[in-house]
């Protein structure tokens, strides 16, 4: 940890990692969020860096999380949209960005959010994942119709 | 109407309506037909309804079809905790088509990921009644027209799964839908949203009396007791939700008067006598829409 108060340092505050993704531009307050949203614990041993609000030109303050020895795929890149629209992904491979990539609005998430409705039948215990098609302001359950607008990441999935 | 599921009403176009609604038609007499003798219809009650399932067997029997069903729900499987993706996977060796009503949202949409053979959505918890729908436009097609129509939606609309899909499906036609009902039962966000999204004519009160007057159409649907935690609190809702026959002195003298059935007190008796009563005509049509849809699917 750097004690300096510099801008450019925040960057390695969480330091460089070797191989893996690197999440940028999360909305300030997210990180956990997006963790989560990946399904991503540390359970299964990643190292796993996160830093929270920190100064940004682009969106004032912003969170950053990085995964080592994990690229993300698109379709988990792109679930992030739901909270973190601006975010930046870079895959990184021997400490160099290797792959950059902007978040895009997929058309469904899949098994990432649980309906908020009781009386649907994704919360019953049946063979299905969840599924939510995603509008322009919000998702739509594909089974019961119930829209969710905001606070999206009340309705996350805890496995 | 060449669809392998009838999930919602939203699948629904003008003209796979009008396709079904025409072909009731020929259907809708004392003469029945023999031409799916072979069929073999799975009923799957998973909620009482014993005028929907009684319409749909009594359809397949007029098209020389035949039935099978689970029984009553407490001596199924059910209550043995198998899955309905199980039980609809088990029942599609058996039947040609199943028809399915359960207490949850989405499950006839579900059912239908498991099987091959078409599925028939009787009613999914606070969701979809499509079959009712069609009978519905029936009814409406026979009293006045689908198009150029100003139709009173009254009642229920929060839990009111007929009124889901009668919204929806009359999107379809130039129509003004006019939801009457208290501000605790309107029209749960996700429907409201369907009917911006295809520019329907919308208006929401929370009383008849101004748009009485307008109606063609005065849908009436019953609002049940258990919506309430004080039953006082529902007594004073749902005399409010209602018609009487003095109240028809500002109608429309061709106004027809509709409702799913079974009513409580939403519908003066006295109304039955008067040509505005449509309600009784609108259960019988059950019958000829239903074996017109499974015509189209069998
Ligand atoms: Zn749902």
């Amino acid at each position: 940890m750097t004690d300096t108060n510099s801008a450019a340092d925040h960057q390695l505050r969480v330091g460089k990692i070797r191989n893996g993704t690197v999440i940028d531009h999360v909305t300030g307050g997210q990180a956990l969020t997006v963790l989560a949203i990946l399904g991503i614990d540390g359970s299964s041993g990643e190292e796993i860096s996160v830093g929270m609000n920190v100064p940004s030109d682009r969106i004032g303050r912003k969170d950053i999380v990085k995964v080592e020895g994990r690229e993300l795929s698109q379709e988990e890149v792109d679930v992030l949209s739901l909270i973190a629209p601006d975010a930046t992904i870079n895959i990184v491979r021997e400490y160099d960005v290797a792959e950059k990539h902007r978040v895009e609005r997929p058309s469904a998430v899949v098994g990432v959010l649980s309906c908020p409705n009781a009386n649907c039948i994704t919360t019953e215990n049946e063979p299905v994942d969840s599924r939510f098609a995603v509008l322009g302001d919000g998702v739509r359950c594909t089974y019961c119709g119930t829209l969710i607008r905001e606070e999206f990441a009340d309705h996350i999935e805890v496995e | 109407m060449r669809h392998d599921h009838v999930l919602t009403a939203k699948q629904f176009s003008r003209g796979d309506i009008e396709a079904v609604l025409d072909r009731a038609a020929d259907f809708d007499g004392p003469t029945g037909d023999t031409r799916h003798t072979d069929s073999v219809l799975g009923l799957l009650f998973f909620e009482p309804s014993t005028r929907t399932k009684m319409s749909f067997e009594t359809a397949i029997k007029r098209l020389g079809g035949d039935t099978i069903d689970m029984g009553s729900v407490d001596s199924s499987s059910v209550t043995k905790g198998e899955s309905l993706a199980d039980t609809v996977r088990v029942i599609e060796g058996y039947a040609d088509a199943l028809v399915l009503r359960h207490p949850k949202q989405g499950a006839a949409k579900m059912a239908s990921e498991f099987v091959d053979v078409p599925v028939i959505n009787a009613g999914d918890g606070a969701g979809h009644h499509p079959t009712q729908t069609l009978l519905d436009l029936y009814t409406i097609r026979e009293n006045a027209a689908l198009d150029d129509l100003t139709i009173g939606i009254m009642g229920d609309l929060k839990y009111g799964r007929t009124v889901h899909s009668l919204a929806q499906a009359l999107t379809n036609f130039e129509t003004t839908q006019h939801f009457v009902s208290p501000e605790s039962l309107a029209l749960p966000p996700e429907v409201r949203y369907d009917l911006d999204e295809a520019g329907a004519s919308v208006e929401e009160h929370t009383d008849l009396e101004p748009v009485l007057p307008d109606l063609d159409v005065l849908y009436v649907t019953r609002i049940q007791r258990e919506r309430f935690p004080d039953e006082n609190e529902y007594r004073a809702v749902a005399s409010e939700y209602g018609i009487d026959r003095a109240m028809l002195d500002e109608a429309k003298a061709d106004l027809s008067i509709m409702h799913p059935l079974p009513r409580v007190d939403e519908i003066d008796p006295a109304i039955d006598d008067t040509p505005h009563a449509a309600y009784f005509e609108q259960a019988h049509n059950g019958v000829p829409v239903r074996m017109a849809l499974l015509d189209s699917l069998l």
